[in-house]
């Protein structure tokens, strides 16, 4: 999967997490908390749903990396780049 | 012959789930839809632990724990069980006060509670917005050493008014106390405060019914009248159950068993290291409860103007330790109206306190049933200030203790609200002594309720998917190529 790839992953699941949320103006680097109600339970299901769809093991301490979908892209980069889009 | 409850269960499943309150019942669901076999076993005969309701002649329904949980229920649900478990959550709106130092009616929220404490209560508007944030800011990596009574204290000093009306329904929603950690109060405090206080319309029966569809439709192999007699180990790692006399093994193992009764009675001290057991036997455990049924006769009616939860009381002053007296001076009525269970022309009240197991335990058998009748009489008597013709309208009405609560869940000391703060940091250690345990249930304060009970669920089931994919799965496919 190319970065541009693994974005789009990442959008779909928010998509399911935040139905009633406007996702298109979405900013890069900015944390993906102050510019979307979500809370740790949102967090989880984000990490859950990568396990589920794509077999993707984050650590719980690895969490702080999915912070703003700049760095969430990053740090997916390495553990996804040999998988197939679903 | 006795009837075989487990006839037909496999000799192996990926992960076996001992208890079905609510954190059992969403952990064993969400792990089923996450494509990994699951058998839930429930000792009692029926499913919801907690979350349950039982029926008298007559057609009364009760539930036992249907008082009001916060909005966030609703994406719960939605997201971990159906749409139409969420679609079926509506909001109470009167929520009321009754106490010698003030009466009011609320709807339990933000924007209400600050011009409440504003209008009412004179505190500075500045003030309420600090200490609104202060409290939503909190979360579980923050300083435990703060109380909920310094946090006040900070605040609102010498406002013993205000403590009771932000403290009284915390107290009793989860059994915390002023000597309580503040982060447990902040945490349940604004998750109430985001948008109020929210029921299940069709009541507890309904509710379990449509979970109970759903874990067929996941795939959940369920149980009842199963209980587990151990959890077997070897070698530091989780191997199954033993349950109704028959071995089942697993690789993994989620405990929705008091704490406590996972690690001394299901497992055995003898599997975990000296230092773990003496953290786990500090653990102290919440209070119980006691409670009185009351159901009116058929087709009579409550003036709904009586509002949705009364926190009533005649103490003069707040103080969390009288609360669990049995000398009763504040009670909790929980006022169910016909709309409660649409179609039904049913009104029933709950009344609720908090109590102490040691209080009931040691009664004889007469002294027990007196003591339960006297409970329900006082009961009648202090309703009878917003009821007054309650005793006219009564159909029926019954008493629990925490011997009650003891029988029906088999928590140490009927405890009905879990453990106290120190309970969270001891389940979550579990795993790191013995590999694939894994305990879900009611801890911490935070952990307690219908929210945190589902919620701690589902994060449990993260780990254990985590543990079981690590382990090695025998679906060795990725889903992303077999699509």
């Amino acid at each position: 999967m190319t970065p541009a790839e693994i974005k789009e992953v990442i959008l779909d699941i928010l998509e399911d997490i935040a139905p009633d949320e406007d996702l298109s103006g979405l900013k890069e680097d900015v944390p993906l908390r102050e510019q979307l109600e979500l809370d740790s339970m949102d967090f989880l299901d984000i990490v859950m749903e990568l396990r589920k769809r794509y077999r993707v093991q984050i650590p719980e301490d690895d969490y702080v990396e999915l912070s703003t979908m700049q760095s969430t892209v990053k740090y997916l980069a390495p553990l996804m780049k040999d998988l197939q889009k679903a | 012959m006795p009837k075989d409850f487990l006839q037909g269960a496999r000799d192996h499943y990926d992960c076996v789930v001992i208890g079905s309150g609510l954190a059992g019942l969403t952990a064993a669901n969400t792990l089923a839809r996450s494509g990994q076999s699951v058998l839930l076993l429930e000792q009692h005969y029926k499913l919801g632990g907690m979350a349950t309701w039982f029926k008298r002649p007559g057609g009364h329904i009760f539930d036992i724990s249907l008082h009001g949980f916060p909005f966030g229920m609703v994406k719960s649900c939605r997201r971990y069980w159906t749409r139409e478990i969420a679609d079926s959550i509506v909001q109470l709106k009167n929520i009321r006060f009754d106490n010698p130092m003030f009466s009011l009616t609320t709807t339990f929220n933000r924007d209400d509670f600050t011009r409440l404490l504003v209008e009412q209560f004179a505190i500075p508007a500045a003030t309420v917005r600090a200490f609104f944030d202060t409290a939503r800011g909190m979360n579980f990596f923050d300083d435990q050493s703060t109380t909920v009574g310094q946090l006040f204290e900070r605040f609102f000093p010498g406002r013993q008014d205000v403590i009771r009306l932000l403290m009284e329904p915390i107290t009793y929603a989860n059994g915390s106390t002023l000597e309580d950690p503040a982060i447990s109060y902040g945490i349940v405090f604004s998750n109430f405060m985001s948008k109020g206080v929210f029921t299940f319309e069709g009541g507890t029966d309904r509710l379990i019914k449509l979970m109970h569809a759903e874990l067929l439709r996941s795939g959940v192999d369920v149980r009842i009248k199963c209980d587990v007699e151990k959890i077997l180990v070897r070698e530091g790692r989780v191997t199954g159950v033993r349950v109704n006399g028959r071995e089942i093994s697993a690789r993994s193992v989620v405990s929705n068993s008091n704490v406590k009764t996972t690690i001394f009675h299901l497992v055995g001290k003898e599997h975990f290291d000296r230092t773990f057991c003496q953290d786990a036997e500090a653990v102290r455990l919440n209070n119980s409860s006691c409670q009185v049924y009351m159901a009116l006769k058929p087709g009579e009616e409550l003036d709904e103007g009586l509002g949705d939860l009364l926190f009533s009381s005649t103490a003069p002053l707040f103080r969390t330790d009288l609360l669990l007296s049995r000398n009763v001076t504040s009670r909790t009525f929980s006022f169910y109206y016909p709309r409660t269970r649409p179609g039904s022309n049913r009104s029933l009240i709950v009344s609720s306190t908090n109590a102490r197991y040691q209080d009931w335990a040691d009664l004889s058998a007469e002294e027990y049933e007196a003591s339960k009748q006297d409970l329900v009489e006082t009961t009648l008597d202090a309703l009878a200030k917003y009821v007054p013709d309650i005793r006219a309208k009564l159909d029926h009405a019954e008493a629990s203790t925490p011997l009650t609560f003891r029988h029906y869940t088999k928590h140490m000391e009927g405890a009905s609200f879990g453990t106290k703060f120190e309970g969270l940091a001891v389940s979550r250690a579990i795993p790191q002594q013995i590999g694939g345990l894994y305990h879900a249930g009611s801890v911490g304060i935070i952990m307690s309720g219908w929210l945190g009970a589902m919620n701690y669920g589902v994060i449990v089931a993260n780990d254990v998917d985590s543990w079981l994919m690590k382990t090695g799965s025998p679906q060795t496919s990725p889903t992303a190529t077999v699509l």
